[in-house]
């Protein structure tokens, strides 16, 4: 039976590995998870014949049922309940329930030694503490990420001397940690400071940082979440926890750099300082010409007899659920011979490909959805730029302003278009607090109003041409 | 026994094989990608029953009952989560 098992664990290892590379192909993806889900329940399954689930007794095999029916009914109607738009810190809250169970793992494993168990050597000790420290970490700073993606926070909060009471915090954890690990000791309630001040640390590190760099931070965790299930795999001596955490530990890593290097800011930058809180430091500078208004109608009729349309989404439009609206407009204009593209800026939304996601679910085809690097050139030859809830990522100050935060961020060139159309909800600024330039210029004109409602305008207004 | 150099030696390919497996995803999928790595660290449930199996006290088994309640959530949610969002780029029927 043990050998059964280790052949099945090698076997799922190998079949996540595989699904994760099918997973870079919009064609294969599916069948990727597919593969990699039918491994994990086989996995699951034969665990049932592991002798150590009884090295108790029936009740804790009852318990694991029990255990693992309610956690996988739950999080089964939440996943499937949830709005596309609400799936990031969906995404986060799972995550996070990952990291908390590597961290449990820990505790039942240090709980045995405090209880007078034979401890396990040091290098054992030592990693089930590392994955405490990085689970529980993860763990209640996932909780926190998904408080301020669902509204729950709103601020981003920081307490004065908020880096020193985090490195005492940091440091407190390491060296109760490393007491415990090293001595083979352990004194119950050291252990219980030792887990308060992990979960505090999360809750402490996660706080501060801005809304707009949470999937930074939510990437970062996942790939966190990876290694304590690695580090726990080593204490189990559990092969397939090992390869499976770590490649999601590395994968993971580098995801989280593509998306800072997206947003052209070093990951220590989107971790220690507060970007994104609207402290309006640099938006006090003066802005040349005024905004010019347009009503629905008068831009419908711009739209419907250009000859290319690039349409610029952002989170704004994903609030308004507008992508229905905007897939139905562009077939009405595609029905007038409009070419009509999308350009995605690669931190659009929450997460990178977060647009497209929703994009997809309206039945926008992906080939009409173009990257920056590939749309801007085109920007120039089109007559109509529509901006719909993008702010930041249309900002021509990234370009021209060295004075200004996000000077150097790629943008998209919306500016370059013959003709720009803005719609947007008020006149405030956007999530960084930056005045944007583009709503100023002579080729811009804004048309005010919830998303939803002002495309569908558009839709009407060019179905009026007849 | 996976130990000592064994063990770093899984580490160290297991860290390559997944930097390299990720690098060449297009934008458009990365985030089902990262909810699909959400899912395969879900894994951790296999670990988790182990734990909760052998747990002696009332306070072990609490805490290993949490567990394996998380892990469970995190395979399950992550799953759910990823195939929603990855049906979306299948060809629509009929069109």
């Amino acid at each position: 039976m043990e050998m059964l098992i280790e052949i099945v664990y090698f076997i799922a290892a190998a079949v996540f590995i595989i699904g994760l590379k099918q997973m870079s192909s919009p064609v294969t993806a599916r069948q990727g998870i597919v593969w990699a889900g039918i491994a994990m329940a086989i996995a699951t399954f034969v665990t049932f014949g592991d002798p150590a689930v009884y090295a108790h007794g029936s009740i804790n095999v009852i318990l694991i049922i029990v255990a693992i029916v309610a956690g996988s009914i739950i999080a089964y109607i939440t996943a499937k309940r949830v709005e596309m738009t609400d799936m990031p810190q969906m995404i986060a809250i799972y995550n996070g329930m990952g990291g908390g169970a590597a961290a449990a793992i820990a505790a039942v494993e240090l709980v045995k030694v405090a209880a007078g168990g034979a401890a396990p050597n040091t290098t054992v000790l030592v990693l089930a503490t590392l994955g405490a420290i990085i689970g529980a970490v993860s763990f209640s700073g996932s909780a926190i990420a998904f408080a301020k993606l669902q509204g729950l926070i709103n601020k981003t909060m920081r307490l004065p001397m908020h880096m020193v009471i985090n490195l005492a915090i940091f440091a407190g954890m390491l060296i109760l940690g490393g007491m415990m690990a090293f001595s083979g000791e352990i004194d119950p309630t050291i252990l219980l400071i030792f887990f308060a001040l992990t979960i505090i640390f999360g809750i402490m590190f996660t706080l501060p940082i801005g809304g707009a760099d949470m999937p930074v931070v939510i990437s970062l965790f996942n790939a966190l979440t990876g290694l304590a299930v690695a580090f726990e795999g080593f204490v189990l001596q559990n092969a397939a926890m090992i390869i499976a955490g770590t490649v999601v530990g590395s994968s993971g890593t580098l995801l989280t750099q593509l998306m800072a290097k997206a947003m052209n800011r070093p990951i220590s930058n989107v971790l220690f300082s507060s970007f994104g809180s609207a402290d309006g430091s640099a938006a006090d500078e003066e802005v040349e010409g005024s905004m010019k208004e347009i009503q629905a109608p008068d831009a419908a009729i711009m739209m419907a007899y250009a000859s290319k349309v690039i349409i610029i989404p952002g989170y704004g439009m994903a609030v308004a659920q507008a992508q229905h609206k905007l897939a139905e407009l562009t077939k009405v204009l595609e029905a007038r011979g409009v070419e009509v593209k999308y350009a995605i800026h690669p931190v659009a939304g929450r997460m990178p490909g977060h647009m497209n996601v929703l994009l997809a679910e309206a039945g926008i085809d992906y080939d009409k959805i173009y990257d920056l690097e590939d749309i801007n050139p085109e920007f120039p030859s089109s007559e109509v730029a529509l901006v719909i809830g993008a702010n930041d990522v249309v900002n021509p100050v990234a370009r021209t302003n060295p004075e200004s935060p996000i000077y150097g961020m790629p943008i998209l060139d919306a500016d370059r278009a013959q003709n720009c159309i803005v719609i947007k909800r008020g006149r405030g600024a956007g999530f960084s607090g930056i005045e944007n330039h583009l709503f100023y210029a002579d080729n811009t004109q804004m048309l005010y109003g919830d998303g939803q409602k002002m495309v569908g305008e558009l839709v009407a207004g060019v179905k009026d041409l007849g | 026994m996976i130990e000592g150099f064994t063990a770093l030696y899984i580490f160290m390919l297991a860290a390559f094989t997944g930097y390299e497996v990720i690098s060449r995803v297009p934008v458009i999928l990365h985030t089902p990608l990262m909810s699909g790595s959400n899912f395969v660290h879900g894994i951790v449930v296999v670990g988790a029953m182990v734990a909760l199996g052998h747990a002696e006290t009332g306070v072990e088994m609490t805490i290993g009952f949490i567990a394996v309640f998380l892990a469970a959530g995190n395979a399950v949610g992550g799953y759910v989560a990823t195939v929603r969002m990855l049906e979306m780029f299948q060809p629509k029927k009929g069109d």
